[in-house]
């Protein structure tokens, strides 16, 4: 800890407020690559399928992955893989990512020209941070519900030992055995670009904070 | 990565056995100092490192196995029709099968050969020869499939062919038995002199593949029996053996082999090019068969051509030179340099090899021994470049490691013989089991074989294997030829009767090989991309069912309205774009096969139901947990009912 704060001297104000810039602006990366992946591998498919889920909508690894995970899925009564049109996150998902990272931008252009306080990088990260995990919370409700509200009359009605009808949602991250299906969910290069972002932007709130105070 | 930890897996456990590893690779002491099994063993989910196309001869197909595990990948239909795959039997590759002589379910297929680049095999295609009914087909190595079959006018016993020079100009295709040209009625017994014998060179177009037959050489009435390119140095000639020579028309046996010599013949084909460019040949009436097979269409189709380019071989000098080879020659082989040709004379004691260096000397300074119908003899002393005294009884084929040695197969005395070019010494020699025929060393035909494993193709098998009844697979073993001596490591059963094989490195072929056909980019007249656009119309008697299949229902599977007397057309389109999901279908009662549907295809064929009734019809490959509810149901009413043709599926 002791050399932490010295650490933070790194950066001047100017230099902090391009890094909240820089931070921000990494947002706009998952207009370019998937948020997070999920892939479904079985004994019959040993090169798996797979969904890459990004902020505009599901798209398949392969290019006919969703068609087929669609035909599997119809045997258990699952819902088909929603359009992008069919839900209204990857309508709002993308504005709300535009915002951020315009404001982002523009509070480290503030910062640059001495108008904005380290501070507000700080309540951005926060805000950003709520607004993520309310998308995260908001993804895990759509896979419960697309993994157990399924058609009554499915091809095949699985219970589990105590007689409850099974569910199929994939894990929101991790392995998960689903029938004779492995799925395994991870985040993908946008998420951890964001990532990536939003570190750069608490480094330049921290470096920004030790600028100001000496 | 896996390659290496499995090299040091296999070394530590040869090291148990032989104390090091390093001595295992040079001693060569036979069966005991290597461990056979380890050399074929393909573990569990492993690759081949070859595959391997073996000619199904007396079947007329081609079967794909992995060398060295010998696995039977597939059989690949060609010639002959496939109930299996409703090859010849569906109504989209009936016309793969048409002739000028009208529908043949049935050929004789023999000497498979890789299109090449460079003098090196490539794996864009594999061609390979019809015997019996004149034929030439392009396999196409993405579909695995027929794509082309090229019909050969003037042509009889398609033997010395399918050969492909070294930058795949031309596949060469030779008639064994001469015949009067053109065709007409005649005295057998005025065969000597009158009849002929055709060499045919199909140009390939170099990117799509597609066949041409661009000329043919007008020889003597000789038999033509195998042929192989020039390469190197010889690129541009191509050579024939003959038998025959005494133009015999009945009791060959004896009347065929009182020849002392019969002769290799030298084809100059860049000569013919100039000669044909300059308008020596002559257009010539002739019908012949051309069949395509579209892949956006998945249909065949079959034209008539009535016109082929000939060159009279005796008009024009400086085409064909003919070297002597002393007792009725049967495998014309090239090593990998182009310098050597070997004439494997089947009654001779001693296997004779030609130079080719020689040969064009004696050419320019015109060293002859008379002519044969106007076509120069070289001296036999002038071309010879050496013999191997005493190989064995009866030599058929001769193939090369790129290392300096052949492989000569004895077909009389059972056995592969391992000689050295230019000293002609023999270094080995192992038995095969037995009377084996051909032999393949991948690349065998190219100016870069690959001397690791060689194949002997044997003709009788005995007791090989389990007692099957009087009708006996054909028998192939497998050598490892990487020492010194010979090492028989595997013995298999082949499909057919094997004429020759190729094989060709997995890597150069197995990423391009198809998963699927994209139903977007079907173009057949009856797809059905959608199940809403399955329907059933009527057209007189023919009712057209445009079906779809996917896991695991039929659209429509419950169709009224059809009669008897109706030809009903079934053209299935599998929805599918999944990997290995093909679905079939049969119907009880129709006179053909099923059909077996990939993703993404359509096909099509025919149902003339006889009886009134409700028949049913079901998918015929496992294709799904389901796969025993794909089913469906036709109602055939009288042949003057009224039911107006309904269809649904689950009642809508």
């Amino acid at each position: 800890m002791y050399n932490a704060s010295a650490f933070y001297k790194i950066l001047d104000m100017k230099k902090a407020s391009l890094l909240m810039m820089v931070g921000a602006a990494l947002l706009l990366s998952l207009f370019f690559f998937p948020l997070w992946n999920i892939e479904l591998g079985a004994p019959q498919y040993p090169v798996p399928l797979g969904m890459n889920i990004h902020i505009t909508g599901i798209e398949g690894v392969k290019e006919f992955d969703i068609q087929n995970i669609d035909g599997l899925n119809h045997y258990i009564g699952m819902k088909t893989i929603p359009k992008a049109e069919q839900m209204w996150e990857f309508t709002v998902f993308p504005i709300v990512i535009g915002l951020m990272s315009v404001l982002g931008i523009l509070l480290g252009i503030g910062g640059y020209l001495n108008k904005v306080k380290p501070i507000f990088f700080l309540y951005w990260l926060i805000l950003m941070s709520v607004l993520g995990l309310l998308g995260m919370y908001d993804f895990n409700l759509w896979l419960i519900d697309y993994g157990s509200d399924l058609d009554p009359h499915a091809i095949m009605k699985m219970v589990d030992a105590n007689g409850n009808p099974l569910t199929y949602e994939p894990p929101i991250f991790g392995h998960r055995k689903i029938l004779n299906f492995d799925a395994y969910s991870y985040p993908h290069i946008g998420a951890y670009l964001m990532a990536v972002g939003m570190f750069f932007t608490l480094l330049a709130y921290l470096c920004g904070r030790k600028a100001k105070t000496n | 990565m896996k390659t290496k930890f499995k090299l040091l897996l296999t070394c530590s456990v040869a090291g148990l056995l032989l104390a090091g590893c390093g001595d295992s690779k040079k001693s060569n002491k036979g069966a005991l100092s290597t461990n056979a099994a380890e050399k074929v063993y393909v573990a569990p989910g492993e690759y081949d490192e070859y595959y391997g196309f073996f000619s199904g001869g007396f079947s007329g197909q081609l079967s794909v196995y992995g060398l060295p595990s010998g696995r039977l990948f597939k059989v690949i239909p060609v010639f002959s029709q496939d109930p299996e795959k409703a090859y010849g039997y569906s109504e989209e590759t009936k016309p793969m099968l048409m002739t000028s002589h009208g529908f043949i379910p049935w050929d004789d297929s023999h000497h498979p050969d890789i299109s090449q680049t460079k003098g090196e095999v490539d794996g864009r295609w594999i061609f390979i020869n019809g015997n019996n009914t004149p034929r030439i087909a392009r396999i196409d190595l993405e579909d695995f499939s027929t794509a082309e079959i090229l019909e050969i006018p003037n042509s009889a016993g398609n033997h010395s062919s399918s050969y492909v020079t070294e930058n795949t100009e031309y596949v060469v295709a030779g008639t064994r038995f001469s015949v009067p040209i053109p065709q007409r009625d005649m005295s057998i017994k005025d065969y000597k002199g009158n009849f002929k014998g055709a060499l045919s060179f199909i140009s390939v177009d170099q990117e799509s593949g597609e066949m041409d037959l661009s000329f043919q050489i007008l020889m003597p009435g000789f038999n033509y029996d195998l042929s192989h390119p020039g390469r190197g140095k010889s690129h541009g000639w191509f050579f024939f053996t003959t038998y025959n020579t005494e133009e015999a028309h009945s009791l060959l046996e004896v009347n065929a082999s009182q020849n002392d010599k019969d002769f290799i013949a030298a084809v100059n084909w860049k000569k013919a090019e100039e000669y044909i460019k300059a308008g020596k040949g002559k257009k010539m009436p002739a019908k012949y068969a051309h069949n395509k097979f579209d892949n956006s269409t998945h249909m065949a189709t079959h034209t008539m051509k009535d016109e082929v380019l000939v060159l009279d071989a005796t008009e024009l000098p400086g085409l064909v030179y003919l070297l002597p080879t002393p007792k009725s020659p049967h495998g014309c082989d090239v090593d990998p340099s182009g310098e050597y040709i070997v004439g494997n004379g089947k009654l001779s004691a001693n296997l004779t090899v030609h130079s080719f260096t020689k040969m064009l000397d004696a050419i320019e300074n015109k060293k002859f021994d008379g002519d044969a119908y106007g076509l120069p003899i070289l001296k036999f002393d002038d071309v010879l470049a050496g013999v191997v005294e005493q190989p064995g009884l009866g030599p058929l084929h001769t193939e090369f490691d790129g290392k300096g040695n052949a492989y000569t197969t004895f077909f009389i005395s059972s056995e592969v013989v391992k000689w050295k070019l230019g000293t002609w010494e023999i270094v080995d020699r192992k038995p095969t089991y037995y009377s084996v025929g051909h032999l393949m060393i991948p690349g065998g035909n190219s100016a870069k074989p690959d001397g690791k494993y060689m194949v002997a193709m044997n003709k009788i098998t005995k007791d090989r294997y389990l007692p099957v009844g009087p009708d006996l697979n054909h028998s192939a073993q497998l050598y490892d030829i990487t020492g010194d001596k010979m090492e028989l490591i595997l013995d298999f059963p082949t499909i057919g009767e094997p004429h020759y094989a190729a094989a060709i490195k997995a890597d150069k072929i197995m990423h391009k090989s198809r998963q699927i056909y994209k139903l977007d980019e079907n173009k057949h007249p009856y797809v059905t991309k959608n199940p809403s656009e399955a329907k059933v119309v009527r057209k007189g008697n023919e009712v057209h069912i445009n079906m779809t299949m996917i896991r695991s229902h039929f659209t429509p599977d419950n169709i009224e309205g059809v009669k008897v007397g109706d030809k009903v057309f079934f053209h299935v389109t599998n929805l599918e774009q999944d990997f290995d999901v093909p679905h079939g279908l049969a119907m009880l009662g129709a006179n053909t096969t099923e059909l077996l549907v990939t993703p993404g295809k359509t096909e099509t064929f025919v149902w003339e139901p006889k009886q009134v009734g409700v028949w049913p019809f079901y998918c015929t490959d496992f294709c799904s947990a389901l796969h025993q509810e794909m089913q469906g149901y036709i109602r055939v009413s009288p042949a003057d009912s009224d039911i107006e043709l309904s269809w649904s599926l689950d009642d809508e």
